[in-house]
Protein backbone atom coordinates (compact mmCIF):
# COMPACT_ATOMS: atom_id res chain seq x y z
CA UNK A 1 0.00 0.00 0.00
CA UNK A 2 1.51 3.40 -0.76
CA UNK A 3 -0.89 5.52 0.38
CA UNK A 4 0.00 5.90 4.04
CA UNK A 5 -2.07 4.27 6.79
CA UNK A 6 -2.38 7.94 8.92
CA UNK A 7 -3.94 9.60 6.17
CA UNK A 8 -6.57 6.76 5.75
CA UNK A 9 -7.55 6.80 9.35
CA UNK A 10 -7.73 10.56 9.10
CA UNK A 11 -10.62 10.19 5.77
CA UNK A 12 -12.24 7.48 7.95
CA UNK A 13 -12.31 9.62 11.13
CA UNK A 14 -13.95 12.69 9.25
CA UNK A 15 -16.37 10.44 7.37
CA UNK A 16 -17.09 9.01 11.09
CA UNK A 17 -17.81 12.45 12.25
CA UNK A 18 -19.64 13.86 9.70
CA UNK A 19 -21.57 10.59 10.38
CA UNK A 20 -22.57 11.85 13.94
CA UNK A 21 -22.77 14.66 12.74
CA UNK A 22 -25.35 14.14 10.58
CA UNK A 23 -27.37 12.57 13.18
CA UNK A 24 -27.06 15.28 14.97
CA UNK A 25 -28.28 17.82 12.69
CA UNK A 26 -31.52 15.52 10.86
CA UNK A 27 -32.89 14.90 14.46
CA UNK A 28 -36.37 14.21 12.72
CA UNK A 29 -35.84 12.80 9.25
CA UNK A 30 -35.30 8.68 10.57
CA UNK A 31 -34.12 8.64 6.53
CA UNK A 32 -31.32 10.65 6.80
CA UNK A 33 -30.16 9.12 10.04
CA UNK A 34 -30.16 5.61 8.65
CA UNK A 35 -28.01 7.46 5.73
CA UNK A 36 -25.82 8.93 8.15
CA UNK A 37 -25.35 5.66 10.22
CA UNK A 38 -24.63 3.93 6.63
CA UNK A 39 -21.97 6.66 6.86
CA UNK A 40 -20.36 5.47 10.17
CA UNK A 41 -20.28 2.01 8.82
CA UNK A 42 -18.39 3.04 6.12
CA UNK A 43 -15.94 4.51 7.90
CA UNK A 44 -15.45 1.92 10.14
CA UNK A 45 -15.14 -0.24 6.75
CA UNK A 46 -12.62 2.11 5.68
CA UNK A 47 -10.46 1.21 8.24
CA UNK A 48 -10.90 -2.35 8.68
CA UNK A 49 -9.64 -2.59 5.04
CA UNK A 50 -6.45 0.19 5.40
CA UNK A 51 -5.12 -1.99 8.24
CA UNK A 52 -5.58 -5.21 6.77
CA UNK A 53 -3.60 -3.30 3.46
CA UNK A 54 -1.08 -2.13 5.55
CA UNK A 55 -0.50 -5.16 8.19
CA UNK A 56 -1.10 -7.19 5.18
CA UNK A 57 -3.54 -9.21 7.01
CA UNK A 58 -6.66 -11.08 5.65
CA UNK A 59 -8.87 -10.71 8.55
CA UNK A 60 -9.81 -7.20 8.16
CA UNK A 61 -11.03 -7.42 4.66
CA UNK A 62 -13.15 -10.81 5.78
CA UNK A 63 -14.66 -8.65 8.86
CA UNK A 64 -15.52 -5.71 6.57
CA UNK A 65 -17.59 -8.34 4.41
CA UNK A 66 -19.18 -9.27 7.68
CA UNK A 67 -19.95 -5.35 8.09
CA UNK A 68 -21.22 -5.21 5.34
CA UNK A 69 -23.81 -7.97 5.59
CA UNK A 70 -25.08 -7.16 8.81
CA UNK A 71 -25.38 -2.94 7.43
CA UNK A 72 -27.37 -4.62 4.49
CA UNK A 73 -29.75 -6.20 6.86
CA UNK A 74 -30.36 -3.49 8.81
CA UNK A 75 -30.88 -0.97 6.09
CA UNK A 76 -33.62 -3.15 4.80
CA UNK A 77 -35.31 -3.91 8.25
CA UNK A 78 -34.85 -0.05 8.99
CA UNK A 79 -36.64 0.67 5.94
CA UNK A 80 -39.36 -1.98 6.44
CA UNK A 81 -40.02 -0.54 9.83
CA UNK A 82 -39.83 3.13 8.67
CA UNK A 83 -42.75 2.26 5.81
CA UNK A 84 -44.91 0.45 8.44
CA UNK A 85 -44.42 2.99 10.87
CA UNK A 86 -45.05 6.03 8.00
CA UNK A 87 -48.28 3.77 7.36
CA UNK A 88 -49.72 4.04 10.46
CA UNK A 89 -48.61 6.97 11.64
CA UNK A 90 -48.79 9.52 8.47
CA UNK A 91 -44.90 10.94 9.52
CA UNK A 92 -41.50 9.51 9.75
CA UNK A 93 -40.17 12.12 12.80
CA UNK A 94 -38.63 10.75 15.43
CA UNK A 95 -39.95 12.85 18.06
CA UNK A 96 -43.39 11.31 17.12
CA UNK A 97 -42.11 7.78 18.14
CA UNK A 98 -43.87 7.92 21.60
CA UNK A 99 -46.12 4.98 21.26
CA UNK A 100 -43.87 2.69 23.32
CA UNK A 101 -44.10 5.24 26.07
CA UNK A 102 -46.24 3.94 28.45
CA UNK B 1 2.69 9.58 -7.01
CA UNK B 2 -0.56 8.58 -8.93
CA UNK B 3 -1.80 6.64 -6.19
CA UNK B 4 -1.38 9.29 -3.73
CA UNK B 5 -3.20 12.17 -6.04
CA UNK B 6 -6.10 9.36 -6.08
CA UNK B 7 -6.36 9.38 -3.03
CA UNK B 8 -6.18 12.64 -2.49
CA UNK B 9 -8.76 13.26 -4.95
CA UNK B 10 -11.15 10.35 -4.27
CA UNK B 11 -11.25 11.22 -0.61
CA UNK B 12 -11.84 14.24 -1.50
CA UNK B 13 -15.07 13.59 -2.97
CA UNK B 14 -15.91 10.95 -0.58
CA UNK B 15 -16.04 13.63 1.97
CA UNK B 16 -17.58 16.28 0.22
CA UNK B 17 -20.51 13.98 -0.79
CA UNK B 18 -20.92 12.39 2.61
CA UNK B 19 -21.56 16.29 3.78
CA UNK B 20 -24.14 16.55 1.16
CA UNK B 21 -25.62 13.33 2.52
CA UNK B 22 -25.94 15.34 5.73
CA UNK B 23 -26.89 18.70 4.43
CA UNK B 24 -29.07 18.29 1.31
CA UNK B 25 -32.53 19.54 1.85
CA UNK B 26 -33.90 17.05 -0.46
CA UNK B 27 -33.67 13.12 0.45
CA UNK B 28 -33.29 12.14 -3.17
CA UNK B 29 -30.48 14.38 -3.41
CA UNK B 30 -29.16 12.99 0.08
CA UNK B 31 -29.48 9.34 -1.48
CA UNK B 32 -27.50 10.20 -4.79
CA UNK B 33 -24.76 11.45 -3.24
CA UNK B 34 -24.64 8.72 -0.98
CA UNK B 35 -24.02 6.69 -4.32
CA UNK B 36 -21.38 8.89 -4.93
CA UNK B 37 -19.76 8.57 -1.71
CA UNK B 38 -19.84 5.05 -2.01
CA UNK B 39 -18.41 4.58 -5.45
CA UNK B 40 -15.76 7.00 -4.13
CA UNK B 41 -15.03 4.70 -1.10
CA UNK B 42 -14.77 1.49 -3.47
CA UNK B 43 -11.92 3.58 -5.31
CA UNK B 44 -10.53 3.97 -1.77
CA UNK B 45 -10.46 0.06 -1.06
CA UNK B 46 -9.18 -0.67 -4.08
CA UNK B 47 -5.83 1.94 -3.22
CA UNK B 48 -6.03 0.11 -0.57
CA UNK B 49 -6.11 -3.53 -2.16
CA UNK B 50 -9.06 -4.91 -1.22
CA UNK B 51 -10.43 -5.74 -4.82
CA UNK B 52 -13.30 -7.67 -4.00
CA UNK B 53 -14.62 -5.41 -1.67
CA UNK B 54 -14.51 -2.78 -3.65
CA UNK B 55 -16.80 -4.51 -5.62
CA UNK B 56 -18.85 -5.63 -3.57
CA UNK B 57 -19.42 -2.40 -2.16
CA UNK B 58 -20.58 -1.00 -5.69
CA UNK B 59 -22.93 -3.93 -6.12
CA UNK B 60 -24.43 -4.67 -2.87
CA UNK B 61 -24.78 -0.39 -1.78
CA UNK B 62 -24.88 1.39 -5.27
CA UNK B 63 -26.94 -1.13 -6.87
CA UNK B 64 -28.83 -2.26 -3.83
CA UNK B 65 -29.18 -0.62 -0.56
CA UNK B 66 -29.25 2.77 -2.20
CA UNK B 67 -31.97 1.97 -4.93
CA UNK B 68 -33.53 0.65 -1.70
CA UNK B 69 -33.45 4.08 0.31
CA UNK B 70 -34.68 5.99 -3.32
CA UNK B 71 -37.76 3.76 -3.78
CA UNK B 72 -38.51 4.65 0.17
CA UNK B 73 -38.12 8.22 -0.31
CA UNK B 74 -39.90 8.01 -3.30
CA UNK B 75 -42.91 5.90 -2.03
CA UNK B 76 -43.27 8.14 0.97
CA UNK B 77 -45.27 10.90 0.97
CA UNK B 78 -43.91 13.26 3.55
CA UNK B 79 -43.50 16.84 3.50
CA UNK B 80 -39.90 16.52 3.75
CA UNK B 81 -39.47 20.95 4.14
CA UNK B 82 -40.72 20.77 7.35
CA UNK B 83 -38.66 17.70 8.58
CA UNK B 84 -35.51 19.89 7.85
CA UNK B 85 -36.66 22.45 10.23
CA UNK B 86 -34.93 22.96 13.13
CA UNK B 87 -31.70 22.12 11.59
CA UNK B 88 -29.65 25.53 12.30
CA UNK B 89 -31.51 24.93 15.82
CA UNK B 90 -29.39 21.42 16.23
CA UNK B 91 -26.31 22.58 14.28
CA UNK B 92 -24.26 24.08 17.44
CA UNK B 93 -25.06 20.81 19.76
CA UNK B 94 -24.37 19.16 16.45
CA UNK B 95 -20.61 20.72 15.53
CA UNK B 96 -19.15 20.72 19.01
CA UNK B 97 -20.40 17.00 19.51
CA UNK B 98 -18.37 16.32 16.42
CA UNK B 99 -15.09 18.51 17.18
CA UNK B 100 -15.38 16.57 20.82
CA UNK B 101 -15.25 13.50 18.62
CA UNK B 102 -12.26 14.51 15.59
CA UNK B 103 -10.56 15.64 18.65
CA UNK B 104 -10.41 12.40 20.66
CA UNK B 105 -10.02 10.47 17.68
CA UNK B 106 -7.06 12.90 16.74
CA UNK B 107 -5.46 12.21 20.26
CA UNK B 108 -5.91 8.53 19.92
CA UNK B 109 -3.92 9.19 16.33
CA UNK B 110 -1.38 11.21 17.78
CA UNK B 111 -0.08 8.63 20.29
CA UNK B 112 -0.71 5.35 18.40
CA UNK B 113 2.13 3.50 16.61
CA UNK B 114 2.04 -0.30 15.39
CA UNK B 115 4.00 -2.65 17.85
CA UNK B 116 7.90 -3.52 15.97
CA UNK B 117 7.07 -7.16 16.24
CA UNK B 118 3.34 -6.93 15.56
CA UNK B 119 3.23 -8.42 12.24
CA UNK B 120 4.71 -11.91 13.84
CA UNK B 121 0.68 -11.83 15.85
CA UNK B 122 -0.79 -11.90 12.03
CA UNK B 123 -3.67 -14.42 12.31
CA UNK B 124 -3.93 -14.87 8.18
CA UNK B 125 -0.98 -12.70 6.54
CA UNK B 126 -1.94 -11.96 3.16
CA UNK B 127 -0.67 -14.61 0.63
CA UNK B 128 1.41 -12.78 -2.22
CA UNK B 129 0.82 -15.43 -5.52
CA UNK B 130 -2.99 -15.01 -5.74
CA UNK B 131 -5.20 -12.45 -6.06
CA UNK B 132 -7.52 -10.59 -3.47
CA UNK B 133 -10.76 -12.63 -4.27
CA UNK B 134 -8.79 -16.15 -4.29
CA UNK B 135 -6.99 -15.42 -0.93
CA UNK B 136 -10.51 -13.71 0.58
CA UNK B 137 -12.20 -16.81 -0.38
CA UNK B 138 -9.63 -19.61 0.80
CA UNK B 139 -10.41 -17.67 4.07
CA UNK B 140 -14.13 -17.83 4.58
CA UNK B 141 -14.64 -20.79 3.25
CA UNK B 142 -12.79 -22.52 5.88
CA UNK B 143 -11.71 -20.64 8.61
CA UNK B 144 -14.77 -18.13 8.53
CA UNK B 145 -16.84 -20.79 7.05
CA UNK B 146 -19.55 -20.72 10.17
CA UNK B 147 -19.11 -16.91 10.73
CA UNK B 148 -20.36 -16.62 6.59
CA UNK B 149 -22.96 -18.86 7.21
CA UNK B 150 -24.66 -17.17 10.00
CA UNK B 151 -23.95 -13.58 7.52
CA UNK B 152 -26.53 -15.99 5.24
CA UNK B 153 -28.85 -16.68 8.13
CA UNK B 154 -29.20 -13.13 9.29
CA UNK B 155 -29.96 -11.85 5.56
CA UNK B 156 -32.12 -14.32 5.28
CA UNK B 157 -34.34 -13.23 8.87
CA UNK B 158 -33.48 -9.52 7.50
CA UNK B 159 -35.42 -10.35 3.94
CA UNK B 160 -38.31 -12.49 6.00
CA UNK B 161 -38.79 -10.00 8.03
CA UNK B 162 -38.89 -7.16 6.05
CA UNK B 163 -41.32 -8.99 3.63
CA UNK B 164 -43.03 -9.98 6.91
CA UNK B 165 -43.53 -6.29 8.12
CA UNK B 166 -44.26 -4.25 5.14
CA UNK B 167 -46.44 -7.13 3.23
CA UNK B 168 -50.25 -5.95 3.42
CA UNK B 169 -52.70 -8.91 2.93
CA UNK B 170 -55.36 -7.12 0.93
CA UNK B 171 -59.19 -8.16 1.44
CA UNK B 172 -59.59 -7.95 -2.03
CA UNK B 173 -57.02 -10.36 -2.84
CA UNK B 174 -58.52 -13.54 -4.76
CA UNK B 175 -56.33 -15.93 -3.31
CA UNK B 176 -57.06 -20.04 -3.31
CA UNK B 177 -58.49 -21.85 -0.26
CA UNK B 178 -58.15 -25.14 -1.04
CA UNK B 179 -60.12 -27.03 1.61
CA UNK B 180 -62.63 -24.72 1.14
CA UNK B 181 -63.36 -25.78 -2.50
CA UNK B 182 -62.74 -28.98 -1.35
CA UNK B 183 -65.70 -29.27 0.78
CA UNK B 184 -68.02 -27.46 -1.52
CA UNK B 185 -70.74 -29.64 -2.51
CA UNK B 186 -73.44 -29.01 -5.19
CA UNK B 187 -76.34 -28.04 -3.06
CA UNK B 188 -74.21 -25.31 -1.67
CA UNK B 189 -73.77 -23.89 -5.01
CA UNK B 190 -76.41 -25.01 -7.97
CA UNK B 191 -79.31 -23.75 -7.59
CA UNK B 192 -82.31 -24.50 -10.09
CA UNK B 193 -84.30 -21.39 -11.23
CA UNK B 194 -87.58 -21.97 -13.34
CA UNK B 195 -87.32 -18.88 -15.39
CA UNK B 196 -90.49 -17.41 -16.14
CA UNK B 197 -91.62 -15.52 -19.47
CA UNK B 198 -90.11 -12.81 -20.33
CA UNK B 199 -88.57 -11.85 -16.89
CA UNK B 200 -86.12 -13.59 -17.05
CA UNK B 201 -83.96 -15.42 -14.08
CA UNK B 202 -82.82 -13.54 -10.94
CA UNK B 203 -79.84 -14.45 -9.17
CA UNK B 204 -80.00 -16.34 -6.05
CA UNK B 205 -78.99 -14.74 -2.93
CA UNK B 206 -75.35 -16.02 -2.35
CA UNK B 207 -74.11 -15.20 -6.03
CA UNK B 208 -75.78 -11.65 -6.30
CA UNK B 209 -73.44 -10.81 -2.42
CA UNK B 210 -70.53 -12.22 -4.37
CA UNK B 211 -71.06 -10.15 -7.82
CA UNK B 212 -71.36 -6.81 -5.54
CA UNK B 213 -68.27 -7.73 -3.52
CA UNK B 214 -65.81 -7.37 -6.46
Amino acid sequence: MIVPLSHYLVVSAMLLVIGIFGIFMNRKNVIIIMMSIELILLAANLNFVAFSGVLHDMVGQVFTMFVLTVAAAESAIGLAILVIYFRNRGSIEVEDVTLMKG
Amino acid sequence: MIQNLAFYLFSFFLLASAVMVVTSRNPVHAVLFLILGFVNAAVLFLLAGAEFLAFVLVIVYVGAVAVLFLFVVMMLDVDFAALHEGFQRYAPVGALVALIMFAELAFIAGTWAIAPAGSADRLFPTPDNVSNTVALGQLIYTSYLPLFQLSGVILLVAMIGAIVLTHRDRKRSLHQNISKQHARTPAQTLAMVRAPLGVGAALPERQREEETHR
